[in-house]
């Protein structure tokens, strides 16, 4: 088991060191890339703990990631907030969010949550449109520069930045570590492997999908509100059906119920778009055709196939 | 009021009467066997017991308290253990942490829990195999993982459905021990189609028929009834 521990820290540390040294050497296109990367890789992170750990397959996350996002950019906007406390408040508003949907979707299962959440997301798109007076609608709204400022420093400054999406990354992490790592975590894991078991050793199961729903959707709301402080810009795209699928095809690719899944499945994504695009105007044949060879070929996901195959200590 | 009480029980599955009308009232320490021919009720007896399925009427008390409208995972917390007849475990996750998935609810001390991990595993003999995944085990190592689940619980009582089902002979001999050794601390109430265990360590047998009861008494008096021995033992006997 020790050994297994060590094999784990060294291979997380490493990834979280390159991540840290990347940008010194990174040209400034792949630079910026990542930054948003990590954001992004975030919220795959938070939906991973629900889908990947929980093995409850939600398809309203935009929700989450835009109450972060407009949480945040109105925190600003309506209420002259500073970039840090709108920041917080779009995950107070994320995670309460949450808390309620939690309550209502988990009285239902399988198909049925998958529908629930889809429906209360496209709720919560509508009711940004229709509040077009404060959200500015499909437009949306850009923040400005003046405002993206934490203890002085300058969030649109690259580096900034970028250590910026960084530290949100790493927070990220970490505490989702932890979290699995913690009675807790092991009980999502139990349930998502044999529900009847968990709840026959005496565990209160909804009470457990509920703290994950919670956590899933604060962590998500971080990503959205750390994505619109960091690049600038809030809009209702960002709560569309789109949103959600995304981070589902992340942590598919990336190897669902791993650490590392959602981040190798971020970046996977992201530069399999953004490759084929510049070949072809085609690529989203592309990416598809690729989707489908992973499916076919690593149903785990990269990280999950690397587990099966090498790796068994991958947490 | 006996340790587990229960009155009046009845589950109506559809047109079925699965569980008719049933009292049963279950001292503190003592080994109860539950016998009866297939599809008698005994599974859903226990169901019933433990909360997995809602009783249609009827009353059920466990340790002075009136359990009755108590979902099942606050009846296990308040110290019911249960195995499944059709193995319940965590095939993916590994020999120790399905036990300790059981022991870490109750004992919130790592260090204590860690210890009701190795204890159970060692008394039903998994320990060498503890880091391998429980879903590589035999049928039979998979029963007694089960086993040890309830066993890592420190439960009060101890419900057991059809454990000694594909065991070899050595280990049902291992089996009996670990019940007798159980004996006096923790009550049990053990479904069980082998006569030969049933006979060695139950301090009483209720004997179920068509989901109601049909017969109690202790072994002797069972071996004795006529009606069971036409009920149960000729079905058992036909069917073998
Ligand atoms: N969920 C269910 N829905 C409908 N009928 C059921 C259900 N569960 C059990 N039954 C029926 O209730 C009756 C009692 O079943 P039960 O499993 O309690 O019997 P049992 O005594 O445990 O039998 P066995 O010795 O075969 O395990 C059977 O006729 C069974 O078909
Ligand atoms: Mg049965």
């Amino acid at each position: 088991m020790t050994a297994d521990l060590r094999k784990i820290i060294g291979l997380h540390g490493a990834v979280l060191v390159i991540l840290f040294a990347a940008q010194f050497f990174l040209p400034a296109y792949h630079h910026g890339n990542l930054a948003r990367i990590m954001v992004l890789a975030t919220y795959a992170m938070g939906y991973n703990l629900l889908f990947g750990y929980t093995g409850l397959l939600s398809l309203g996350h935009a929700l989450f990631f835009a109450a972060g996002l407009y949480g945040m950019g109105l925190g600003m906007t309506q209420f002259g907030l500073g970039a840090g406390a709108a920041v917080v408040l779009g995950v107070v508003a994320g995670a309460g969010i949450g808390a309620l949907i939690g309550a209502l979707a988990l009285r239902t299962e399988g198909v049925a949550f998958m529908i629930v959440t889809l429906m209360f997301a496209q709720a919560g798109y509508l009711i940004i449109l229709y509040f077009g007076s404060y959200t500015r609608g499909d437009e949306g709204f850009v923040i400005q520069q003046a405002d993206r400022l934490v203890a002085g420093l300058d969030l649109s400054d690259p580096t900034v930045r970028y250590f910026a999406a960084l530290s949100i990354f790493y927070a990220a992490f970490v505490v989702l570590m932890w979290v699995l790592r913690s009675r807790f975590g092991h009980v999502l894991i139990a349930i998502r492997e044999n529900e009847e078991r968990a709840m026959m050793l005496g565990y209160d199961v909804q009470r457990y999908k509920w703290g994950a729903v919670v956590l899933s959707a604060g962590v998500s709301a971080l990503a959205g509100a750390a994505y619109g402080v960091l690049f600038g810009y809030v809009g209702a795209s960002f709560a569309s059906v789109q949103y959600s699928i995304f981070p589902l095809l992340w942590v598919l690719l990336g190897g669902a119920g791993t650490m590392l899944g959602p981040l190798v499945g971020t970046i996977f994504m992201f530069y399999l778009i953004d490759l084929s695009s510049g070949v072809t105007t085609a690529y989203m044949l592309i990416a598809g055709i690729v989707l489908v060879c992973l499916t076919l070929f690593a149903p785990q996901g990269l990280m999950g196939e690397l587990r099966n195959r090498f790796w068994r200590w991958l947490p | 009021m006996s340790f587990l009480n229960a009155e009046g029980l009845t589950k109506q599955f559809n047109g079925l009467r699965a569980v008719d009308d049933v009292t049963l009232e279950v001292p503190k320490g003592q080994v109860r066997a539950l016998i009866g021919p297939n599809g008698a009720g005994k599974t859903t007896l226990v169901g019933l017991l433990s909360g997995r399925l809602a009783c249609s009427s009827g009353r059920i008390s466990f340790d002075e308290r009136d359990v009755t409208s108590l979902p099942a995972h606050k009846r296990i917390a308040s110290g019911m253990a249960y195995t499944f007849q059709i193995t319940s475990i965590f095939p993916s996750l590994s020999v120790h942490e399905n036990v300790a998935l059981g022991a870490r609810r109750v004992f919130s001390d790592p260090k204590e829990a860690e210890e009701r991990v190795v204890a159970a595993l060692h008394r039903v003999s998994l320990l060498e195999r503890a880091h391998e995944d429980a879903g590589d085990l035999s049928y039979g190592h998979q029963r007694l993982l089960e086993i040890a689940m309830g066993l890592a619980q420190a439960p009060k009582l101890l419900i057991l459905d059809e454990p000694t089902q594909g065991l070899a002979d050595g280990e049902v001999v291992a089996f009996n021990k670990l019940i007798n050794d159980l004996r006096g601390h923790t009550t049990v109430l053990l479904i069980e189609h082998n006569m030969n265990v049933v006979m060695e360590v139950a301090d009483f047998i209720t004997v179920l028929n068509f989901g109601k009861v049909l017969f109690e008494g202790t072994p002797e008096q069972v071996q004795a009834s006529s009606a069971v021995q036409s009920a149960y033992l000729g079905g058992a006997d036909a069917e073998a």
